[in-house]
């Protein structure tokens, strides 16, 4: 079971406010006009949706055939809009940088989707499901989204068990649920630990179905590397081939994003090796707004880092933490012994120690920035890289003393399993250890009702848009969303758009097109040519570490600041001393590499501004200056109730902050606490 | 500890290869194998070699993006993805042998890469239930006996990695069709395309250049989610039947 993202046991009302007017980023950004979200709907939150369906305008089946549509990205959120606009006959073209879409990063989604069924009748509802993830979201969602997903979220789980996805069931026959997140609800349903692959295949079927029809053709390994912006409007991209090296350009009516998310802008996460923020960066240049990029989830129960190697890390469910106890040694001389050494009375089990109530199931975020301060103190386990232990212990000997081994194998084998595989040491007889690692990202391009971006035709579904998580995500929320979006959100706005299509056609020598041509010719002509001294990789980590120090779990002001000094001279030597061997017309993984990490340097700087500008903690972001006497979260509803959505000016110019006011109407703020 | 690394080398598709060796020091056990070959990559970048190409994704055994051939054989010594196994499995002054998977129907791209969409054009032949969005019935409408659920997903859970077609000696993707056929003729859902869906998969299979099964079992050895054999037995169940039916 995964823990609560914001369960309360006692809920003071009311945030405190702030004293005078603080703008820790002022002279980092250009105040910009407010942001209003021109299709959000009226009227009462649950007949928003029917409304917004009913008023889109419909395309004619004879005309969509001649209406060309762009996704790039064939996880949940792309291969879901993929299969359901083949099927309507549109003309379809998807993108994706692996071998075959079956294989994006949404395949490794292990514990399972939420959904509204109320198949327990335990008092579960769409209402309860809008409540928990607004709440979830800390009050930094839209509700209008919000609901709106809950309500589709029903009609997936019917959809993927048509097509054949085989979720866990009940002697009965009768799908099984099960509580997640710490809500007080089951409305989890789950594959076994292989949620996110199971829901995916079906989806990947579902694709590839159209494309045996002929409505969608797939690029494979191919690279979205710009978006082309004719007259203000989002008409194609440009993509290189992978393999040959070939620079593309194909044009569409309109362009999809369902590009994943961000969170390897930290080097080190529990995302693919290639998930990027390209295909969203390159289309937040060309005039998309970029919102709440500083919302980072980190996850605490992730596999420790073993050394300077370490190319991603591994999550393991957070179920472990309902039997595992937390702790480290009280002393420091006690943290390179075996920890089957270390008598109890020196062991500090400090989430019990300091909650009580709610012990070693706090949420996410409590429990990553505890395991922190304990490791910063100088108390962590396990190995030393670069001079500090990052780790604490999950102990199960209490856990297997009271249920036996047996059940404790029952429980939690697979998971045992894959940490004996990585670390070679049994977790049966040796406290396993965990540490938090950056996993999901709520910030992304900024959307309104219908998911399009600031440049019309320029939609964004899935973990790449910023829509409906808020400042933190509810666990199994996140499968729900790409799935809400691909399958019954995207495919009824979209149609509003395209009924004034089919657009003039573009030719390949537009200058938009040529100019978009050229950026991408340009930026691998000078990685290919700078011969510098360090390797991609090398840059990537030490930005990593950067973000990881400086806007990881917890920020502050003097931290972000050095952070985007640190950023930018790293930047610049990037440019300068990059090493990137191979040629252009080949396949040339330093390459895809390179252009990722120049994104990921502009993406970061912007992240560090953007947690400068939002001085409270709220969900995921915790700013050190903004806490309660005890250490606790704490947000400032008066004077942060708003969406950052950020305009690219350019290079050499600060960016402009665009504020999207959040108002609720269905649902009244609350501030949480754990103690 | 130290190795000494064969590794295949090729441009292109259309230049021919060869085994280049390599020696790599300071390898620590807790690397895994993928790791390795980073450090292996980091270390000709610096001498000005090109690094070597090699798929890899999630590295956490899910999305079955990797795929080598280690001494011979298909992910190496242990019941895993090459992402997945540690450089404990080999010790201190080792030679290791490192080729891409191997078969007509997966011709090299470059060096360790190889080209795997024939599995995606089996699937586009009918690995799949027709159901548009939308036009789904409630869920519960129709109860499936817990037991075909829980072995639906398990043949479920082949990754497509392609290490079945690797290690057969026929190179048959049998393996890999049988647990499509297998997962969706278990369930109420995937009956109506169900004769449809072998006849064409399996002519898709041939028509790739994927040889004929002869149960030599390799297949089911080499596969890191231990899909079973009797997939393969499903596989020509339902195809006789088809034929039967007219097929
Ligand atoms: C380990 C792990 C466990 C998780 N567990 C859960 C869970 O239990 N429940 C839950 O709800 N959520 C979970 N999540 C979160 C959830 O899996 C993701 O947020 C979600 O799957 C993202 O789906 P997506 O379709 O937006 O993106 P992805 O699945 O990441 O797909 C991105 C697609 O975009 C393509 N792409 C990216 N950039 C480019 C480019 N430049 N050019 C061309 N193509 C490009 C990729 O090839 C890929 O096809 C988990 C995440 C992780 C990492
Ligand atoms: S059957 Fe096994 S070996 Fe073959 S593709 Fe599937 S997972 Fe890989
Ligand atoms: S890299 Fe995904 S399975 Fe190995």
């Amino acid at each position: 079971m995964d823990m609560p993202d914001t369960v309360t046991s006692t809920e003071a009302s009311a945030s405190g406010s702030l004293d005078g007017d603080y703008d820790d980023a002022a002279g980092y950004y250009t105040p910009g006009s407010p942001l209003v979200d021109a299709k959000a709907p009226e009227g009462p939150i649950a007949e928003r949706w029917q409304n917004r369906k009913f008023e889109a305008r419909l395309v004619n089946p004879a005309n969509r055939r001649k209406l060309d549509i762009i996704i790039v990205g064939t996880g949940l959120a792309g291969a879901s809009a993929a299969a359901t606009l083949g099927e309507a006959g549109y003309n379809v073209k998807t993108f994706c940088y692996q071998d075959s879409p079956r294989r994006a990063h949404s395949i490794a989604a292990q514990g399972g989707i939420n959904a509204a069924k109320n198949y327990k009748e335990d008092g579960d509802s769409v209402h309860r499901l809008f409540y928990d993830t607004v709440k979830g979201g800390d009050y930094r969602s839209r509700e209008s989204n919000v609901y709106r997903l809950a309500e589709v979220s029903t009609n997936i789980i019917d959809q993927c068990v048509a097509q054949g996805v085989p979720f866990a069931r009940e002697y009965g026959g009768l799908l099984d649920n099960r509580s997640f997140g710490g809500v007080q609800v089951s409305r989890t349903f789950y594959a076994r630990g292989q949620t996110g692959q199971q829901l995916l295949i079906g989806a990947y079927q579902a694709l590839e179905r159209q494309v045996a029809a002929g409505t969608v053709s797939m690029f494979s390994r191919h690279e979205m590397l710009e978006l082309i912006v004719v007259d203000g409007k989002a008409r194609g991209i440009i993509a290189r081939d992978m393999i040959t090296g070939e620079i593309q350009t194909h044009v569409a009516d309109v362009v999809v994003l369902a590009s994943g998310g961000y969170g390897n802008v930290f080097y080190l996460s529990t995302n693919a090796m290639g998930s990027n923020v390209t295909a969203a960066w390159r289309a937040h240049r060309k005039g998309a707004y970029m919102a709440n990029p500083c919302y980072t989830q980190i996850h605490p129960t992730c596999i420790p880092v073993t050394g300077t190697h370490q190319s991603k890390l591994t999550l393991m469910s957070e179920s472990l933490r309902n039997d595992g106890r937390i702790w480290v040694p009280k002393n420091q001389a006690d943290c390179d012994k075996d920890p089957r050494d270390i008598p109890e009375e020196d062991r500090d089990y400090y989430l019990e120690r300091i909650y009580p109530s709610f012990g070693n199931l706090v949420p996410r975020d409590i429990a990553s920035r505890a395991a922190k301060y304990q490791c910063d103190d100088g108390r962590g386990v396990g190995p030393e890289v670069d001079g500090v232990r990052r780790g604490v212990y999950l102990d199960f000997a209490d856990a297997i003393a009271r249920l036996g081994r047996d059940s404790v194998e029952a429980k939690y084998g697979n998971l045992f399993d894959m940490y004996a595989r990585i670390t070679g040491e049994d977790p049966y007889s040796v406290p396993m250890r965990i540490y938090p690692a950056v996993h999901y990202v709520m910030g992304g391009l900024w959307v309104d009702y219908d998911l399009q971006s600031t440049i019309p035709g320029l939609f964004v579904t899935g973990e790449a848009n910023f829509s409906d998580h808020g400042a933190n995500r509810l666990g199994a929320s996140a499968l729900m969303q790409g799935l809400a979006d691909g399958y019954f959100v995207l495919p009824h706005t979209i149609r509003d758009y395209l009924a004034d299509g089919p657009f003039e056609p573009i030719a390949e020598d537009h200058p938009a097109v040529v100019e978009a041509q050229e950026s991408v010719k340009g930026r691998i002509e000078h990685f290919l040519t700078v011969n510098g001294e360090r390797s991609v990789d090398s840059y990537h980590r030490e930005l990593g570490n950067i973000m990881w120090e400086y806007c990881g779990m917890e920020r502050t002001e003097t931290g972000l600041k050095k952070a985007i000094d640190l950023i930018r001279s790293l930047k610049d030597d990037f440019y300068r001393n990059v090493k990137v061997l191979g040629g252009a017309e080949t396949l040339n993984q330093s390459l895809e590499k390179a252009g990722r990490v120049a994104d990921f340097f502009e993406l970061g700087e912007l992240m560090c501004i953007d947690a400068l500008n939002r001085r409270e903690s709220c969900g995921g972001h915790f700013r050190g200056e903004s806490q309660t006497e005890d250490g606790e979260a704490l947000r400032h509803d008066e004077e942060y109730a708003y969406v950052s959505a950020w305009e690219w000016a350019g290079d050499d110019a600060a960016p402009v902050l665009h504020k999207e006011d959040l108002v609720y109407t269905a649902i009244e703020m609350k501030q949480r606490s754990y103690k | 500890m130290n190795l000494t690394l064969k590794i295949w080398r090729q441009q292109d598709a259309s230049t021919p290869g060869a085994m280049h060796t390599y020696q790599l020091a300071d390898v620590s056990p807790d690397m895994s194998f993928l790791e390795m070959l980073d450090v292996l990559n980091e270390q000709l970048n610096a001498e000005g070699e090109e690094p070597i190409a090699f798929d890899s994704d999630c590295r956490e055994g899910i999305c079955g993006m990797c795929g080598l051939m280690i001494n011979g054989d298909a992910h190496g010594p242990e019941v895993t993805t090459t992402c997945q196994l540690h450089m404990r499995s080999f010790s201190d002054g080792e030679t290791i042998t490192i080729e891409p998977w191997r078969s007509d129907a997966f011709p090299v791209i470059k060096d360790l890469v190889v080209d795997r969409s024939a599995f995606d054009r089996i699937i586009q032949q009918g690995g799949f239930i027709s159901v548009n969005t939308g036009s789904a019935p409630e869920a519960h409408s129709v109860p499936v006996p817990k037991d075909d659920a829980d072995r639906a997903f398990n043949v479920a859970t082949c990754i497509g990695c392609g290490a079945c077609v690797a290690a057969c000696p026929n190179g048959s993707a049998s393996l890999f069709m049988g647990a499509k056929i297998t997962h969706l003729g278990l369930l109420p859902q995937g009956q109506p395309e169900r004769d449809e869906r072998v006849v064409n998969m399996v002519a898709q299979h041939d028509h790739e250049g994927f040889g004929g099964c002869t149960n030599i079992g390799e297949c089911t050895a080499a596969c890191p989610k231990e899909i079973p054999l009797d997939v393969i037995s499903q596989l020509n169940k339902d195809l006789r039947t088809a034929i039967k039916h007219g097929h």
